[in-house]
């Protein structure tokens, strides 16, 4: 029996991984009826190998599925071993797991046997038996399955925090390349469903009093970077009409990990692009938080990212004139654009400089990279960058200082072990 | 120099800082029991635990500051850092002496000195939110113990609390040497004398060891050989914090 189990999870994990969203937060599900587990900021009860926050169980339901998407190791094409949970193996692995403070939930995804409906309604079984019969306030994130009806997906926007469909990839051609059999449309249907559906019931929550928990957590999607021809400017373009149009919480970048010898995919053993990654990551980051729009970061002369440097040091470069500025005075919008300063160092100036004026020292102890950002700011002090420096050699000294620092921390971590 | 020698507990050091404006005193340091010592040349104070008198402290403070800002100071004692006391006795004395709540001004050493301590404190609070990991005991418990950098256990009892509320827990600090525990309706402080894991298997849960099993193949099974980043993950999840980890432990 053990054994059975054991194989089945080694099996639908390892399917699951590439699905990078690891969220467990945005919901508030507090544990009203004394049962098990709340949810509040998600907390990452470990990390993978390769840095990333594990906070949910995150399995497939199966891995048997009709499709044959060229970018995914559970298409049907592929030679590999198949399993199956059933709903109560599912649903023992979460409490257990959860009671151990393993995890902060579930996260569950399915290949698509049958049809669509049937495999949602595995899903939400799933959910809801957590939910009703395990008195279950955890985190849950189910697969939205394209095409799934809206009944169904209703159900699951009950008992589920949060609910995703994997664009997977950003164009639409990129799609009918790679996955001729799907299209955009059935995608996009559960997605604008359930954002009609939050809207309409928070609504209904302002004039009625007690209206159920609806997907608290909202919806994500996730796009794999690398596997097609798009560029930067194709994918954040994409993502910001999802963040528009769907409300959508979350957009997950997944630099294409080679899993097969298909002419239209980059070759086994190509490299992970992970900076490009980080880079998308930096500039969704910079959308959503400091106020840039895509365009400023990515239009038809820089369709790219710089992989050397952030996107806002970038910018910052490419826009010179807007610089320097005096950060006892500037505002806080345009403080969160200097390179080096963060949303919650600049918050910090902000509110220290109702105190008194601030100068360098000062500047270094609230934690913000003088480094890069004395090139771009004044303080209190009479220290200042004089140099008219052009773009490039900006870039070149902080490209230069933070090599050596990567040096030095290199050589301590040697002499450390 | 006087030296105001409190027993090591919360309240004992607001009665010191009670004290220090009740004797109008200018010069001191305040300091526990533990870490005294006689031959310290000055005056010295011994500090009785007086709960009125700190609760008028931790009244006027919590009016001067904002929630967040008050928030913060016992978080801070708990750190046990060396010399605390009189970090906090400063900031508090700052608090009083100024008309608004100098607790955003950045600029000033002192509080920035207790704004990061308290982020210490917090992120280790946190990290033992995560890295907690309980076994089931044959009598149903779920038993956890840790060594925390800072005395964290009075503040991560009330997320547990909250998360299972329907299971009994026990989490115990090795290095203090007390736990926490839970009976289905309230949290308890206590000591007992825990000094290694158990390891027979006998007083697990007999699916214990399934779970543990699991959890590790799962672990496996989750990592993406082609990105290996050893770097961000020992950044993320301390070595010293390995020994506690189900899914860190030899197979
Ligand atoms: S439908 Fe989903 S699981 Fe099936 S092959 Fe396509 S991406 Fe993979």
């Amino acid at each position: 029996m053990s054994e059975r189990i054991r194989e089945k999870l080694q099996i639908l994990a390892d399917a699951a991984k590439y699905d990078v969203s690891c969220a467990s937060s945005g919901s508030t599900r507090k544990n009203h009826n004394k049962g098990l587990g709340d949810t509040g900021n998600g907390i990452c009860h470990t990390y993978t190998e390769d840095g990333r926050c594990v906070s949910l169980l995150k399995i497939l339901l199966t891995n048997f599925c009709i499709y044959d998407c060229a970018y995914c190791v559970t298409r049907k094409s592929n030679d590999i071993k198949r399993a199956a949970f059933t709903v109560q193996e599912v649903v023992d692995l979460t409490i257990n797991f959860y009671r151990r403070n393993y995890i902060e939930g579930l996260f569950l995804s399915s290949g698509i046997f049958k049809d669509a409906d049937y495999t949602m309604e595995r899903l939400v079984q799933v959910a809801k038996k957590l939910r009703t019969e395990h008195k279950f306030n955890g985190y849950i994130h189910l697969k939205s399955i394209p095409g799934a009806s809206n009944e169904i997906m209703h159900e699951a926007g009950l008992y589920a925090d949060r609910l995703s469909v994997n664009i997977e990839i950003p164009t639409e051609n990129g799609l009918k390349l790679l996955a001729p059999e799907k299209n955009r449309k059935d995608m996009i249907m559960p997605m604008n469903y359930l954002k009609d559906e939050i809207i309409r019931l928070n609504d209904e929550k302002k004039s009625l009093k007690k209206t159920p928990l609806f997907a608290p957590a909202g919806q994500s999607t996730q796009m794999i970077i690398g596997a097609g021809a798009e560029t930067d400017k194709d994918i954040m373009y994409t993502s910001a009409a999802f963040y528009r149009n769907f409300n959508l919480k979350r957009v997950y970048y997944s630099g294409y990990v080679p899993i097969s010898n298909d002419k239209r995919l980059p070759a086994l053993g190509s490299q992970v692009p992970t900076v490009r990654e980080n880079r998308l990551y930096q500039t969704d980051w910079l959308m959503r938080f400091y106020g840039f729009k895509v365009f400023e970061l990515l239009n038809d002369k820089n369709p790219h990212l710089d992989l050397d440097i952030d996107p806002k040091l970038g910018w910052a470069l490419r826009n010179l004139s807007v610089f320097p500025i005096d950060i006892n005075k500037a505002d806080l919008q345009l403080i969160l654009r200097v390179p080096g300063i963060g949303v919650q160092s600049a918050q910090k100036i902000v509110a220290a400089r109702k105190f008194q004026k601030l100068n360098w020292e000062q500047l270094k102890k609230i934690g913000i990279a003088i480094s890069r950002a004395k090139y771009f700011i004044v303080c209190s002090s009479r220290d200042f960058e004089r140099r008219d420096l052009s773009e490039t050699k900006i870039k070149q000294f902080i490209l230069a200082e933070s090599k050596s620092k990567y040096l030095k921390s290199s050589s301590q971590q040697i002499s450390l072990f | 120099m006087t030296y105001l020698v409190y027993d090591g507990s919360w309240n004992g050091l607001m009665t010191a800082v009670f004290e220090y404006y009740e004797y109008k005193l200018c010069d001191v340091s305040i300091l526990a029991e533990k870490s005294f010592q006689p031959s310290l040349l000055g005056n010295e104070k011994t500090v009785i635990t007086d709960i009125n008198k700190a609760s008028r402290v931790l009244a006027s403070l919590s009016k001067k500051l904002s929630s967040n800002g008050f928030g913060k100071l016992f978080p801070v004692f708990l750190s046990e850092q060396h010399g605390i006391e009189d970090q906090l006795l400063n900031f508090i004395k700052l608090v009083f002496s100024s008309d608004k709540s100098p607790e955003q001004a950045y600029g000033n050493t002192c509080v920035l000195t207790i704004d990061k301590v308290a982020k210490m404190v917090h992120r280790e609070k946190h990290r033992m939110e995560a890295f907690i990991r309980f076994q089931q005991l044959a009598d149903g418990l779920y038993y956890a113990h840790i060594s925390p950098d800072f005395n964290v256990l009075p503040l991560i009892a009330k997320h547990f609390k909250n998360r299972y509320a329907d299971q009994q827990w026990l989490i115990y600090d090795l290095k203090r040497k007390y736990g926490i525990y839970y009976d289905l309706s309230d949290v308890q402080e206590v000591t007992l004398d825990i000094s290694e894991s158990p390891t027979e298997g006998s007083i697990f849960h007999e699916d214990e060891v399934l779970y543990q099993t699991l959890w590790k193949d799962y672990f496996q099974s989750v990592n993406i050989k082609p990105r290996k980043n050893s770097k961000l993950h020992i950044r993320h999840v301390p070595k010293r914090y390995w020994k506690y980890l189900t899914e860190k432990l030899p197979a």
